[in-house]
């Protein structure tokens, strides 16, 4: 699997930590109900398709980024930068 | 038709020909008294429970594919009751014992070989951690063995013992600990629980449940509707898919997990050794393949493939801990998709659905939980109420904070 990152292009796997689902760039206000950080923290739709998640180029440029991709076929479909509003 | 040696005797004398299929083809009917679907080893596990211990035999278990076509087809077959934390301790400490009687109750050899397990320790610090798993292992009635050095040479005289990042300083020694037969599993909770009635339905895709004023009605299926009062949704991997049906959004996300196979060898590796600092873990089958894995992948996925930096890493592993196998030829590799919880232990509750059920949420370690799952799931489908050593696993636990985290490393998706 490789990522293409926009900032140093098309890298190997390798280079990348997976975070998890985009879930979790909705983070709840402080005044938000226990049940809403339940959903942020744990319940997830994982689904069997196109799905977006965030992974960390951390043996390359360090950054954030927001993957489109499908998860029956590994096909990745979009890297975005989640600093600079691409989210 | 009950397998005996006699059986097998005159069998042979007479060239086979009195072998019968070992399970019917029903046809799904209207209704039933209840539905599992999944026909894996959870679901047939269930299912015969359900007829054995509770007498509920208008029953189904619905499969999409064939009978044993998911994990339990494929896993790395290992059994223990190692578990650290009370609510894990208990329940497979529970299935452990229905291990050690489980071929005389189904009347199949699951192959099962309580051939010992090791978990090898490379610190003072990971020893003392291993010792409290032990004492822990003991108060719950199991056994464990804490060996230095020179006893793990004595048992596992091939390994590198003098590596310099991980050098051996001991391993614990889960004597009851091994492997079994992984599809005997399947065939025979299938065959037991046809035997008692139950209907396995094959080719039977649940495409929908039907919910009517907070109560379960049934589900759609592609072979009709099917009514039923309780429904139990034991499906691994795929039970975001199915709960999300009935309208749930559970906290799973599902992960690749490898594993390898060499082609046959003399026996060499007598017992289940675990390396969980180099995220390896091997045993020999009784075919003489080595069957090994290592971790996650870590990414969610339903590919039930993995990718090559984690074959790579896996063998790396292998050849740091014992560089004998080093001429052994990978013969196949493949990949489960795994349900992984926040804390990397397993769910058997009730859902906010009246008369739904749900087992989930099994992570990497399914296999051994079987007969528990099975169990302590018709437990909680025929009497409501959690079997004692599964009344942990409540689905609500993230929300209320009553987590079960036996690795310690935290409640978040892509720490286990």
């Amino acid at each position: 699997m490789r990522l293409t990152c926009p900032f140093c292009g098309p890298r190997d796997r390798r280079e990348f930590h997976y975070y998890g689902a985009a879930d979790y760039l909705n983070r709840p206000g402080p005044e938000a109900a226990a049940s809403a950080w339940d959903d942020y923290l744990h319940n997830r739709d994982n689904p069997a398709g196109v799905t977006q998640d965030l992974w960390y180029h951390e043996q390359g440029c360090a950054a954030w980024l927001k993957v489109t991709r499908n998860t029956v076929t590994h096909e990745i479909l979009a890297v975005d930068a989640v600093a600079g509003g691409a989210a | 038709m009950r397998y005996s040696g006699l059986k097998v005797f005159t069998e042979g004398l007479l060239g086979n020909r009195g072998w019968k299929p070992v399970w019917r083809d029903p046809a799904p009917k209207a209704s039933y008294d209840a539905v599992i679907i999944g026909g894996g080893g959870h679901g047939l596990a269930t299912a015969y429970y359900l007829a054995k211990n509770h007498g509920l035999t208008n029953i189904a278990v619905l499969e999409k594919g064939y009978l044993g076509s998911g994990n339990i087809g494929r896993n790395t077959t290992i059994v223990r009751a190692n578990y650290f934390l009370p609510g894990n301790s208990e329940f497979y400490s529970h299935s452990m014992k229905l291990w050690e009687g489980l071929e005389a109750d189904l009347n199949y050899n699951v192959m099962h070989s309580q051939r010992g397990l090791i978990n090898l320790f490379h610190s003072d610090g990971q020893r003392d951690a291993f010792a409290r798993r032990g004492n822990a292992m003991i108060n719950q009635g199991d056994d464990a063995i804490l060996l230095d050095r020179d006893g793990v040479r004595e048992l596992l005289p091939y390994l590198d013992f003098d590596n310099t990042r991980f050098p051996i300083y001991g391993g614990l020694l889960h004597p009851r600990g091994g492997t079994a037969r992984h599809d005997a599993v399947a065939w025979g909770y299938a065959r037991a629980a046809d035997r008692r009635g139950v209907d396995l339905i094959q080719n039977c895709e649940v495409t929908g449940i039907d919910i009517a004023n907070g109560r379960v009605t049934g589900v759609q299926t592609t072979r009709g509707a099917i009514r039923a009062a309780k429904v139990g949704m034991v499906v691994a991997g795929r039970s975001s898919q199915v709960a999300a049906m009935a309208g749930l959004r559970l906290p799973i996300e599902s992960h690749i997990l490898q594993a390898f196979v060499t082609e046959g060898l003399k026996p060499v590796i007598d017992h289940v050794i675990s390396f969980g600092m180099g995220h390896f873990y091997i045993s020999q089958s009784d075919k003489g393949g080595l069957v090994f894995g290592g971790d996650l992948d870590f990414y969610a996925s339903y590919a039930a493939r993995g990718n090559l930096p984690m074959v790579e890493h896996v063998m790396e592993a292998g050849m740091t801990l014992m560089p004998m196998i080093g001429r052994a030829r990978v013969l196949r590799s493949w990949g489960g998709i795994m349900d992984m919880t926040p804390d990397g232990s397993p769910i058997i509750d009730k859902t906010p659905i009246d008369g739904l059920f749900i087992d989930a949420g099994w992570n990497y370690g399914g296999f051994k939980a079987v007969p528990a799952s099975g169990f302590c799931m018709a437990h909680l489908m025929a009497t409501g109420t959690s079997h004692p050593v599964a009344a942990r696993f409540k689905l609500n636990r993230f929300a209320t904070g009553h987590i079960l985290d036996e690795e310690g490393t935290g409640s978040q998706h892509n720490l286990h």
